[in-house]
């Protein structure tokens, strides 16, 4: 299915763990010291370097971009890192993350109470996914080399719904699935 | 005694760097299409097809595997008679990581004072260099990036000899699944048995570079890798952790003689982009 971002809980309630999307549109990569960042900031009531409300980030640290291209290869990183700082950027209006690998409890829980989705891409397909990266700038940060924040255009950017409002996970459905002890 | 200049080993290097890459080994892409004929679930499958087809992507228009294109791991076997001239052996390796991480336009993925100001060094330096003295005169250089996300999850163990070869099966499979979709699977595990604690974590790497498709040469540690990889397999996470028949694609073991107290066991994992190029001077 095909989903536009910023994403709206009316958006959210139809996606299902499992399910697959092309989002379209503008989103937010950062990854740990940015996240670091983020809650410092969060914590003294300072702004973000965007707008958080309905936002998408993906959790990325691209190679650098060759000439005549937008940016280099731009896989997912592991998201389990970034949990520590999750909640209170779902507080400040954050409504989906793009990343790869499982997330905590507590996350998946905030998740419900916040109403947001977490989607994985494929990890290490990253010259393939690079390709449906149209726009890249770099808004914040610069001085963290690969780990400052940029803003990114997509089209059709494919990912999997890992985890829903519903309690849903797709990897434990998977799992489940095709486990033999 | 056949001097060698340092210079020759820098653009070695720069050129490995970018080759490991750019350019998934044969023996990879032959064991991740094996795999997508084994794949039970469509799921897993596509993305199987998807790794195969960004790997055709990345050879052709020179863009990096994996933008994690990690840190650079070197081993070197050194020949006994080989005279390095013009320099410093290990300067001359991380001016080649300079380069070849400048040139490719590779992302350079290191930080300084790791607990405090983790400053990126710029660069990629420092490598991280295994030297080896061999007998000869020829240098053998193998770079192998290596990703945070799969390395992150690797894990060692001391076990008691009592543990025997049950207790080895049992950590590296709660190792794999306590990983699930982390380390971006199908992986490949690299186990390192016996020696000692930091021996056995360099054997467990070192694992990593033997050809896929090629089992360990003495029968009973070729048994334990087709036993191992079998109970992986049986775990279910597959492909990205989606579910699936596919979790590693093969399990590499090396063993040393270690301490009779002693049953050190490391496991490290592999992602499915598996770098590794080398060069002989």
């Amino acid at each position: 299915m095909k989903v536009y971002t910023p994403l709206t809980d009316e958006v959210i309630e139809k996606l299902r763990a499992g399910d697959k999307v092309e989002l379209t549109g503008i989103i937010y990569v950062a990854r740990d010291s940015a996240h670091k960042r983020f809650v410092e900031a969060l914590s003294k009531r300072e702004p973000l370097p965007f707008d958080p409300k309905g936002q998408v980030i993906y959790y990325m640290g691209p190679s650098p971009a060759p000439p005549g291209k937008p940016i280099g290869s731009a896989g997912p990183t592991t998201s389990g890192r970034m949990d520590p700082y999750t909640i209170p950027l779902l507080e400040a209006g954050i409504k989906g993350m793009i990343g790869k690998g499982e997330r905590s409890p507590q996350v998946k829980e905030a998740l419900k109470k916040y109403k947001a989705v977490y989607f994985a891409t494929l990890g290490g397909a990253a010259a393939l996914i690079a390709s449906r990266i149209k726009e890249a700038k770099v808004i914040a940060y610069e001085d963290l080399g690969a780990e400052a924040v940029m803003r990114l255009y997509v089209e059709d950017f494919p990912v999997i719904v890992v985890n829903d409002i519903y309690g849903g996970d797709a990897y434990e459905a998977g799992r489940a699935a095709y486990r033999l002890i | 005694m056949r001097e060698i200049h340092c210079s020759v080993i820098t653009d070695t290097v720069a050129r490995l760097c970018q080759e490991a890459n750019f350019y998934l080994g044969e023996d990879v892409i032959k064991a991740l299409e094996e795999a997508l004929a084994k794949e039970e679930s469509p799921l897993g499958k596509e993305i199987l097809s998807q790794i195969l087809e960004n790997s055709k992507v990345a050879a052709q228009e020179k863009l990096p595997l994996c933008q994690d294109t990690g840190l650079a791991v070197v081993f070197l076997e050194l020949g006994q008679d080989v005279h390095i001239v013009g320099g410093n052996l290990y300067e001359a390796i991380n001016e080649g990581v300079r380069r070849g991480y400048k040139e490719g336009y590779l992302r350079k993925g290191v930080v300084d004072k790791p607990f405090s100001a983790r400053k990126n060094t710029g660069d990629n330096t420092p490598a991280i260099i295994h030297t080896e003295i061999v007998p000869g005169d020829k240098i053998k250089i193998t770079v192998c990036p290596k990703g945070g996300g799969s390395e992150n999850m690797s894990a060692l163990a001391m076990l008691t000899p009592a543990a025997g070869r049950e207790g080895i099966i049992n950590f590296v499979v709660s190792t794999v699944e306590k990983a699930g979709a982390n380390p971006c699977p199908p992986i490949i595990i690299g186990v390192g048995i016996g020696g000692n604690f930091e021996y056995v974590a360099y054997l467990a790497k070192k694992a990593l570079l033997r050809p896929l498709g090629q089992p360990h040469p003495d029968p009973e540690m070729a048994e334990l890798e087709r036993e191992i990889l079998e109970r992986v397999n049986k775990l279910g996470i597959g492909p990205q952790g989606f579910g699936g028949r596919v979790t590693a694609l093969a399990v590499h073991a090396e063993v040393a003689p270690c301490h009779i107290a002693s049953l050190p066991v490391a496991v490290n994992i592999q992602c499915h982009s598996a770098r590794h190029k080398e060069a002989v001077i």
